[in-house]
């Protein structure tokens, strides 16, 4: 079933993938950030209309935006992931194409700092709107 | 004329201190007149930082921190984090704590529910039906501080295990109570479930279509109350739900009532499946030790169970080290809380409560 949705991908857009990877049988995808919006399109087209869920990761030397994709009709599940500058992580929102993924990326916003372009209402939401730095980077100093 | 008249909008804070918000939740409500025009949700006054936290903390020192973020199902929250882990330590689990976990977590989600029909009921204005089921609910915690202690935060499961075998005499106890609560239920129901005012607040009131339900990523009974047959003990299997006979509960409107009635017949649910574990229950003594330092392979899993509010998705990354160097934890009652603006607008500023109910959020989730 993965291998279907991967040929999917990599017929449509060509330059998109950057690697694959099975992690516990779920197939991984790693995309270009510039194309992850079409990729989306495509992959919610084809049944993938759940989002279930939206996370980032700081690897130090870049942040790893990760999305779980689940096409509930045929139980398939999928991880599409993005690699994005440290210094100025920045991706186009998907809330049009889940609207489930407005919270998700307000959460990743406040707490790892990543922008999401186009976003209906980017601001913090867990940390009150006043506070400074994105506690899950690995570099934040905990205040006293 | 009528449409001359001006009127202007008023903007209603409920909350952070409401006793229908089930928590610490403020909801900024702009309303014409008495309809509600936007409803946001403004949450994070729980916020304790838990995924930070976890970076801090070994493996096995943030179990009880998985107590505290649903509080009213905390055995689930256990078994979510210790899944995910025993998926990437590849750990294996003794038959007979398997079982174990599954009365545990089936228990928990009889609990949880029960307190739901209570807030519910009490959101609505009744309060009898609070008493009834939190009477019944005592019983569940006596069963839970018989095995751990604990009636509320149980630090319970391991990986590889439960922190300790049931102790003698729960079988008895267990089966006493799920024949006391089966009697009950119908009683629940005429008090409650048939009552007309209750039919007439919650019948075809804040519904949700399937599509946008699934489009907003609603989870557990707020999205089978869509009719969506999802749920996590089905759909991506784990544990050992496969060998009991139980069906996911389905109820297709959409509305407050759908997400009602599939809690409460979950309940019967549940029930059977706790049934059947303790006939099934492997004898012997549970031997089971946990290594005393617990280290990850390298690498990552995504792990979700079936919650009593909904899909709850555990991510770790671990760099091979004592602690994880990155912990997610997916909530469904945040995500849950997304789609409330879009199922209030238009309906009453009474009706806010109702629906918010419906989708039986907790704050300690939430906020994280």
């Amino acid at each position: 079933m993965s291998e279907l949705t991967e040929k999917l991908i990599r017929d449509s857009f060509p330059d998109a993938v950057v690697e694959t990877s099975d992690v516990f049988g779920t197939l991984n995808v790693k995309i270009t950030p510039a194309s992850l919006v079409g990729v989306c399109e495509l992959l919610h087209e084809n049944g993938f209309d759940y989002l279930a869920d939206v996370t980032a990761i700081d690897w130090q030397d870049r942040i790893e935006v990760v999305y779980q994709l689940t096409a509930l009709e045929r139980n398939e599940k999928l991880a599409l992931r993005v690699d994005l500058n440290r210094d100025k992580p920045e991706i186009d929102t998907v809330t049009p194409i889940w609207r489930g993924a407005n919270y998700q990326e307000r959460e990743v916003y406040d707490l790892m700092g990543v922008v999401f372009a186009g976003h209906p209402e980017l601001r913090r939401i867990l940390l009150p709107e006043d506070w400074e730095g994105y506690p899950l980077r690995k570099d934040y100093v905990i205040p006293d | 004329m009528s449409s001359r008249i001006r009127t202007e909008l008023v903007e209603v804070n409920m909350g952070p201190q409401h006793p229908s918000t089930h928590g610490v939740l403020r909801l900024a409500v702009t309303l014409d007149g008495e309809v509600v025009v936007e409803c946001h949700p403004d949450v994070g006054y729980l916020h304790r930082g838990i995924e930070k936290l976890a970076e801090m903390r070994s493996w096995i020192q943030f179990i009880p921190l998985t107590d505290r973020l649903d509080y009213l199902a905390s055995m689930l929250g256990n078994a979510a984090y210790i899944y995910a882990v025993e998926k990437l330590g590849a750990i294996e689990v003794p038959e007979r704590a398997e079982y174990i976990r599954i009365i545990m977590m089936e228990l928990q989600r009889v609990a949880s529910h029960l307190v739901f029909f209570g807030t519910m009921a009490l959101d609505l204005g009744a309060t009898t039906p609070f008493l009834y089921s939190f009477r019944e609910r005592e019983d569940v915690l006596d069963l839970f501080e018989m095995v751990c202690g604990a009636r509320l935060t149980y630090n319970y499961f391991r990986p590889g295990g439960v922190s300790r075998d049931l102790p003698a005499g729960f079988a008895e106890k267990c089966k006493a109570y799920i024949k006391k609560q089966r009697s009950k239920l119908p009683e629940y129901d005429d008090l409650f479930t048939n009552n007309q005012i209750f039919i007439a607040r919650t019948r075809n009131v804040g519904i949700i279509s399937a599509e946008d339900a699934i489009n907003y990523s609603l989870s557990g009974p707020s999205l089978r109350g869509s009719g969506v047959a999802y749920d996590v003990r089905t759909a991506d299997p784990y544990s050992i739900y496969d060998r009991f006979d139980w069906h996911v509960i389905t109820y297709p409107t959409g509305d407050v009532m759908s997400r009602f009635m599939v809690r409460v017949m979950e309940i019967r649910q549940s029930l059977n499946i706790i049934e059947q574990a303790l006939d099934a229950l492997p004898e012997g003594e549970l031997k089971y030790k946990m290594p005393p330092r617990l280290k990850l392979p390298a690498g990552e899993v995504y792990h979700h169970i079936e919650s009593a509010r909904g899909d709850v998705g555990v991510y770790l990354v671990s760099d091979g080290g004592e602690k994880p160097y990155r912990l997610k934890w997916r909530a469904p009652s945040f995500i849950n809380l997304g789609a409330l603006n879009s199922m209030v607008k238009g309906w009453k500023v009474a009706d806010i409560v109702a629906i918010l109910g419906s989708l039986d959020v907790v704050l300690g989730e939430v906020d994280r």
